[in-house]
Order: C-alpha cells, then sequence, then structure tokens
C-alpha cells in the first residue's frame, strides 16, 4: 500500500494521543505496519499536543513539512497552525469549535474567526471536513468522547485503510465498560457527519 | 495482569518505545530496577513501578535522585542481580560521579543504564549529546533504532554486560522513546532476586592503589567490548552500492525512507551502527573502503563523523566523509525524514524536488497556547504572593518542575534555572553578588533530589536569602510519581514519608514557615516576616497538585466561582495578576470558566470589589 503519513494534533486534556494510539492499534490489528509517535512532557498543561500515525512502509516516525496525507485536528486555530506540514492533496479534518488559549482569554491576541480559518485552509489543501466535534461528543453524552468524534470522521472521511469494525473493537477494548455506549455513539455520529460531507 | 507480563512468545504487541525497554528488561530477567523520572524516559519506570506492586521478586524504587539510582543500582549489580536504571540525559550528569568507577569495579549481574537523550529540547534545560559518556566512562553503548530493537537489545544488553562485567548504556532519544510500535515478544526469563556479595575490597574499594589496576582492566575490557562490537548483529552494513551512508538511532529511520523514496535502493550502502561504542573498526574500514565517499547522518554531536575520519585516517584511506553542513544537516536539534532525504539528494547529486508545503504568507500570526499553570495550581498563589511582598526587583531563582512556567508574565517569578537543585545553590551567590532582595523557588521532589545540600551550604556560610519550597505532595511535572516527602498511603504501598519541614530545621534553618497558599493573607505576612528577617528564611507552602488530588480521591471539595457582574468595578487584577487558564473576556466582562474553575478562591482574594464568589448550584 501506498504510505499514508497522519498528523494528529490538539490541546492537552483532550485525548488526541489515546485517538492516535487506538488507531495505530486498529492498523496493526489489520495487519497495517503502522508507526505512531507523541510528544508527552507538558501535555497535561494546556500546551498543543501532536502526534503522528504513519502507515504502510515506512519506519520514520515523524512528518515533514508539506509531506502530511491526513491532518486529523481537534482544535481550528491548531489546525491552523499545522498547515505548514500541509501540502495542495492534503485530506483535513477538523473540529470546528474552538478552545482559546489563554492568551486570548486574557486579551493578548486575537482568536480569528473559524469561518475565516476554514476558507483561507479551503483553498490551499485537497479537502476540508469541518464539524462541530464538541457538540457531536454531548449529543453522544459524553463531553470527553470528542476524540471518539474525531476518529470517527476519519474513518467516515475514507482517508485511512482502517475499517470500521476494526476501529470501534479496538475501542472496546480500550474503554471503561461506564464509557463504552457513548464512545460508540460519538464514533458514529462523527463517522456519518464525514461521510456526509466527504461525499 | 499488567500487559507486559504476558507470557505469550512471538505475540505482536503495540508498544511505546519505553514500553519495549521494560518488556526487554523482563525479558531479560531483571530483578532490581531503580531510577529518578524524567522525560522522555519516565515511562520504563512507571512500568516497574506497576509490576512491584504484583510481582514479589522485582524490586523497584523511584530514588532520591540519579546519582542515588545508580548506587542503589551499583549495590544490587556487584551483588549479582540483574538491575536496570534509568533516567534522562541531564539526569546522566548527576550520576556520572558514581559511574565513571563503577565502570572500573565492574558487575556481576548484567547492569543496563537506560540514557534518554532529548534532541530539540522538547522538555529539557539543554540538548547534550550522552554519546560522549560512552566515551568518558568506557562503558558499551547500544542505540536501538525502533520498537522492536529497543526491546531485543535491551535483553542482548544485559547478557554483553554480565559477559563483560560492566554495565551497558542503551541511548534513546524523545522519537524513539515516545514512538509506538510493534513488537514480538520473547520469553520472559525468571527473576534472581536475592544472590550473596563476594567480598573483594582490593577491587571493590577505590583506593589509589586498587584504581590504577581497574583502570587497566577497563581498558582490556574496552577491547574485548570492540571485538564485540566487531561482531555485532547491531552493526550492519546494507545494501552494495557505492554511495556510503552511516546512520544511527532514530536517524536510521529516515535514512531507510529517504533511500525508497529517492529509488536509490542499488547505489547505496547504509552502515547502522548499534553497538556503536566501541566502535566497530574493522567493519567501519572495510565499509568505507567499499565506497566512493560517505555521509554521516547523526543528530547532535558529529561523534560518528569524528571518529571516522580517524579512522580513515590510520588506515590511509583518503574519501570524503561528511556530515555536519550537507543540506541543512546540523549539531541543532532532531531531525526530520525531509530534511535527510534533501542532504541525502545534495550530497549524491540527485534530483529531488520536495514537496511543496501549503503558502503560508496570508496567515496572520497565531496567538500562542504556550503550556501554563493549571487553574486551580497552588503555585500560582504561592507566586502571587511573593511578588506582591518582594516587589519587581527582587531576583527569583527557580528550579525545575511545573513551576518553571512562573517564568512567563504577568507571574514573572523565574529568573533563574540551569539545573535540578540550582534554585538554592544559586541564591547563595545572588544575594551575596547583588544588591537585591532573594526569593527562589524550588518544588517539593527537587528539594529533595539535590536542594538540601544548597540548603546547608547557605545556613552554614551565613547566606540570606528567602527560599520558598512548593510542597504538591508529589513529582508532577513528570506524572505524579512519589518522592521521600510524599504520603504514598493513598497510592497503596507503605513508604516512610520524610517531612520537608523536619528537613529544613533539620539542616539548621531558624527562621521557617509553613503556609497554606490559598490563604493569602496568612502567606503575605510569612512572606513579609521573610523580607524582615536579617538571614536565611524558608517559606514551605503546601497544598496539593489538583490533579495528583484528584487522581487519590483527595480532591477539594469546592465550588467553581462566578463574578458578580454588578459588583465588578473592572480593575481585572483577576485577569491580569493571575492568568488563570478558567478566566476570559465574554466581550468587556471577565467572566470564569465553570469547568474549569476548581474553587482554589485565589482571584475572590485578590479582587478589590469582592466582586468574585463561589457559583450558586
Amino acid at each position: 500500500m501506498e504510505t499514508i503519513r497522519l498528523v494528529c494534533v490538539g490541546v492537552g486534556g483532550q485525548g488526541n494521543l489515546l485517538a492516535s494510539n487506538l488507531l495505530g492499534q486498529a492498523a496493526l490489528s489489520m495487519g497495517i505496519n503502522a508507526v505512531v509517535s507523541e510528544i508527552h512532557g507538558m501535555a497535561q498543561r494546556g500546551g498543543v499536543v501532536e502526534s503522528t500515525v504513519l502507515m504502510g512502509n515506512v519506519t520514520s516516525p515523524i512528518i515533514s513539512n508539506g509531506e502530511a496525507d491526513v491532518v486529523v485536528s481537534f482544535e481550528p486555530l491548531e489546525t491552523m497552525r499545522i498547515l505548514p506540514r500541509c501540502n495542495s492533496k492534503t485530506v483535513v479534518i477538523t473540529n470546528a469549535q474552538p478552545l482559546p488559549p489563554f492568551t486570548v482569554s486574557i486579551g493578548q491576541g486575537k482568536y480569528p474567526p473559524v469561518d475565516e480559518i476554514l476558507d483561507k485552509i479551503e483553498r490551499k489543501v485537497g479537502k476540508v471536513i469541518a464539524l462541530h466535534g464538541n457538540d457531536l461528543a454531548r449529543e453522544a453524552g459524553n463531553p470527553l468522547s470528542l476524540n471518539m468524534v474525531m476518529l470517527g470522521a476519519l474513518i467516515g472521511s475514507g482517508a485511512v485503510p482502517v475499517t470500521e469494525e476494526a476501529m470501534k473493537k479496538i475501542i472496546s477494548i480500550a474503554t471503561k465498560k461506564a464509557f463504552l455506549e457513548s464512545n460508540l455513539k460519538a464514533f458514529d455520529l462523527g463517522k456519518q457527519v464525514a461521510k456526509k460531507l466527504a461525499s | 495482569m499488567h500487559k507486559l507480563l504476558t507470557d505469550s512468545p512471538g505475540m505482536d504487541v503495540l508498544l511505546l518505545g519505553n514500553e519495549a525497554i521494560a518488556r526487554g528488561a523482563l525479558e531479560a530477567g531483571v530483578a532490581f530496577a531503580t531510577c529518578y523520572p524524567g522525560t522522555p524516559s519516565s515511562e520504563i519506570p512507571e512500568q516497574f513501578f506497576e509490576i512491584s506492586q504484583e510481582v514479589k521478586d522485582l524490586y523497584f524504587e523511584y530514588s532520591t535522585n540519579e546519582k542515588v539510582a545508580m548506587e542503589v543500582g551499583a549495590g544490587a549489580a556487584v551483588s549479582g542481580v540483574r538491575t536496570m536504571v534509568t533516567m534522562k540525559h541531564v539526569g546522566l550528569n548527576v550520576a556520572s560521579d558514581p559511574l565513571m568507577t563503577l565502570a572500573y569495579t565492574g558487575v556481576k549481574g548484567g547492569m543496563v543504564l537506560i540514557n534518554a537523550d532529548d534532541p530539540s529540547l522538547f522538555s529539557s534545560q539543554n540538548e547534550q549529546d550522552n554519546r560522549y559518556y560512552a566515551r568518558l566512562s568506557g562503558c558499551p553503548m547500544l542505540e536501538p533504532t525502533n520498537t522492536q530493537e529497543m526491546k531485543d537489545w535491551t535483553v542482548a544488553a544485559f547478557d554483553i554486560s554480565e559477559v563483560l562485567e560492566i554495565p551497558v548504556i542503551v541511548r534513546t532519544t524523545t522519537r524513539l522513546a515516545h514512538i509506538r510500535g510493534s513488537v514480538k515478544l520473547g520469553a520472559l526469563r525468571p527473576r534472581k532476586n536475592v544472590s550473596h556479595f563476594q567480598k573483594n575490597p582490593f577491587h571493590y574499594v577505590c583506593v589509589p592503589a586498587v584504581s590504577r589496576n581497574l583502570h587497566k582492566e577497563l581498558l582490556q575490557k574496552y577491547d574485548r567490548a570492540q571485538e564485540m562490537s566487531e561482531k555485532s548483529p547491531f552493526n550492519e552494513i546494507i545494501g552494495t552500492g557505492r554511495w556510503g551512508i552511516v546512520a544511527n538511532g532514530a536517524t536510521y529511520n529516515y535514512v531507510k525512507d529517504a533511500v525508497a523514496d529517492l529509488k536509490i535502493q542499488d547505489k547505496v550502502r547504509i552502515l547502522k551502527l548499534g553497538f556503536s561504542y566501541p566502535m566497530p573498526k574493522d567493519l567501519c574500514t572495510r565499509f568505507m573502503k567499499s565506497v566512493d565517499k560517505v555521509l554521516v547522518v547523526e543528530e547532535l554531536e558529529p561523534v560518528n563523523e569524528s571518529d571516522l575520519k580517524a579512522i580513515a585516517q590510520e588506515n590511509g584511506i583518503t574519501l570524503p566523509i561528511k556530515g555536519k553542513g550537507i543540506g541543512s544537516l546540523s549539531r541543532l536539534w532532531e531531525y526530520d525524514p525531509g530534511m535527510v532525504r534533501k542532504a541525502m539528494a545534495d550530497y549524491f547529486g540527485i534530483p529531488y524536488t520536495a514537496p511543496k508545503p501549503v503558502d503560508t504568507s496570508d496567515i496572520p500570526p497565531l496567538p500562542g497556547r504556550p503550556p501554563t499553570l493549571c487553574a486551580g495550581c497552588p503555585h500560582r498563589a504561592t507566586f502571587y504572593a511573593v511578588k506582591k511582598v518582594y516587589g519587581k526587583d527582587a531576583v527569583h531563582p527557580t528550579d525545575i518542575g511545573c513551576y518553571t512556567l512562573g517564568l512567563l508574565p504577568p507571574l514573572s517569578t523565574g529568573d533563574f534555572v540551569i539545573c535540578m537543585g540550582s534554585s538554592v545553590s544559586s541564591s547563595c551567590g545572588f544575594s551575596r553578588a547583588t544588591d537585591q532582595k532573594v526569593a527562589a523557588f524550588i518544588g517539593d521532589s527537587t528539594f529533595f533530589h539535590s536542594g538540601i545540600t544548597g540548603l546547608i551550604n547557605a545556613v552554614h556560610n551565613n547566606h540570606k536569602f528567602t527560599l520558598v519550597i512548593l510542597d504538591n505532595g508529589t513529582t508532577a511535572m513528570t506524572g505524579h510519581q512519589p518522592h521521600p516527602g510524599v504520603d504514598t498511603t493513598p497510592m497503596g504501598i507503605q513508604l516512610s514519608q520524610v517531612i520537608v519541614e523536619d528537613v529544613v530545621r533539620g539542616c539548621g534553618v531558624k527562621d521557617v514557615h509553613v503556609v497554606k497558599p490559598f490563604n493569602t493573607k496568612k502567606t503575605i505576612e510569612a512572606l513579609q516576616a521573610s523580607l524582615e528577617y536579617d538571614g536565611l528564611s524558608v517559606i514551605i507552602s503546601k497544598e496539593f497538585c489538583p490533579l495528583f488530588a484528584k487522581g487519590i480521591g483527595k480532591a477539594r471539595k469546592a465550588k467553581p466561582f462566578m463574578i458578580n457582574q454588578a459588583k465588578c468595578k473592572q480593575h481585572r487584577d483577576c485577569i491580569n495578576l493571575l492568568a488563570c487558564p478558567a478566566m476570559y473576556l465574554k466581550g468587556e466582562q471577565v467572566a470564569i470558566d465553570q469547568n474549569l474553575c476548581i474553587g482554589c478562591s485565589l482571584c475572590a482574594q485578590v479582587c478589590p470589589e469582592n466582586a468574585i464568589m463561589p457559583a450558586k448550584e
């Protein structure tokens, strides 16, 4: 298979490390070689958290500028920040609901309007799938299931060769019983919205 | 059962690099493990910590610091027990003293030292290249390149260590420590956790007469290690082309992928240096004789490049050997696949167009998202009080932990940090050499790590400053590991607690105040007293890290706060002085995010109009 280079960005606490880890496990369970890379450290302190998942015949765990095939972003400002990693073919799947950094909250900088952000990105990359991830997570019954919404959207977009069945199986193994139903629902909601937007 | 204890040889699992190392140690029958946590090594001891609570015959401890960890490990290893000691690169500076002479005495049980370097300084104060420590100590070094090798070579490192009777260093970097990749499990060997120390003072007591001989023995071990490295399957020549490329660790992956991307499989010959110290000189010579030119791809210092040039010179080989300076390969920061691909194309003259990143020239500067102290972090309250009492001109030497984030405005309570423990000792210098007041910060774990000797120095030499010990009951930054000052009962383990105040008083400090930082008035009073005290003062600011407290079921039972907009007169002291991530501007009004606020009440105490109050249900 062609190598797929996917980068996942978000803010500490949004659960993107778990998402990339589960995606890697799902790929592996299907016999697809996968390398996942994460930057830990200050992740819990509200900073930017980035992880990558590379699938196919590849060993390098990181992605250079212009070389991302897929971006999964949990936050629109961070989608903007990761743009140098994209090229004109990149598929960008992004949450459209902002989590303003505290620098903005306290008036040291302005958060650009989300519509403008998405409009700019759409003109630069191959495809943009933008969804209201936090709303969908809440609809699923657990505001913390944003990562499941985004995983669902990724699978629904068809940008990676990982199947829904493989992904759900891994989610079921990794999730605490109390959250399983809401996690799977969040996954389905993300998947449905992305499918609609991708077609 | 812990997932790393799965006894299914041949099974494929996805493991974090650091988990793969821990698994390798278990497969090698490790029975004794010590560490001081530090990114990017912390997940290795985390596994041992969990496993040691399940199995009786694996001893594990979080030691006070890396030097202590190394010495505790040394006691076990010279007695014949297989031992692993883990630390980050700068931790090895602390542990280098015992390592240098432990290399002389050698060990009986295999001893593996895991050293995690951090190119690009993702979470460190420098990006030193610890391959030099292999050269400095004489200990062999292995540099795995992926998760499978991190597991397999850890097993091999124990065997090599036991054969040569010397500690073996396994070096990782952040990229390797924090990748997840597929690992085929091997068999778990039984653990031998009790041994009998064979006395031999004329070997183990390093007085000059003994050490003179031991140094000779070390050099003999070096020769044997060199023979092993020549034959080691970890040093490998791949391909039969005339373009030579030398790679190690993470960069090997970038080279391998670049060869495929550039479709030059038949043109290149790669020397992969896995058993990288001692250098396999004969192998390197054969390699250099079989190629037309050599590109050395290595992050940080030109260690392999210099060694290869020396080997070439010794053997009369004259061919171009380059590394640093080709393309954008430099001594700075970590490499990436695109950078390595470009350097290879440049050096070997391969036509190549790099993928074109999208044009971002029309993207305005984006607001930053720096890491910040959590909402309800007690450090914020302490910093606020210190700032209020000591003013803008006071010097604030600080230390290594979450509280280093205090350097950012508006808290601005960090003026100098170089290493663990430096807050206390450098304050001795600042207070003598300047006409400014000095109020230093150190966390509880860092205080035990290396703050105590500095404090004794301050007492003995009559230095006059204030040390604020931020006692949040855990090692917060690296993931809530216990340390000597922690009450471990809620974690289900019985370790003895050393009380910070007892230590401070035991060191001879006379002016000691213990405060609760969320009682702003009393904290300010104590700080005021320290400001007026003509001598050394210690303020112990005691309050749980809220993340840790939540984890052990001791979270504050407080309601989130809200702003009474009718009373708010827009002084904005709350938002301007505290920079709490729970506060934001809603139009022109300050508001509090009820989902983030944990009700620490600091802002309510700061507000001059008493406009901030607990939210109603």
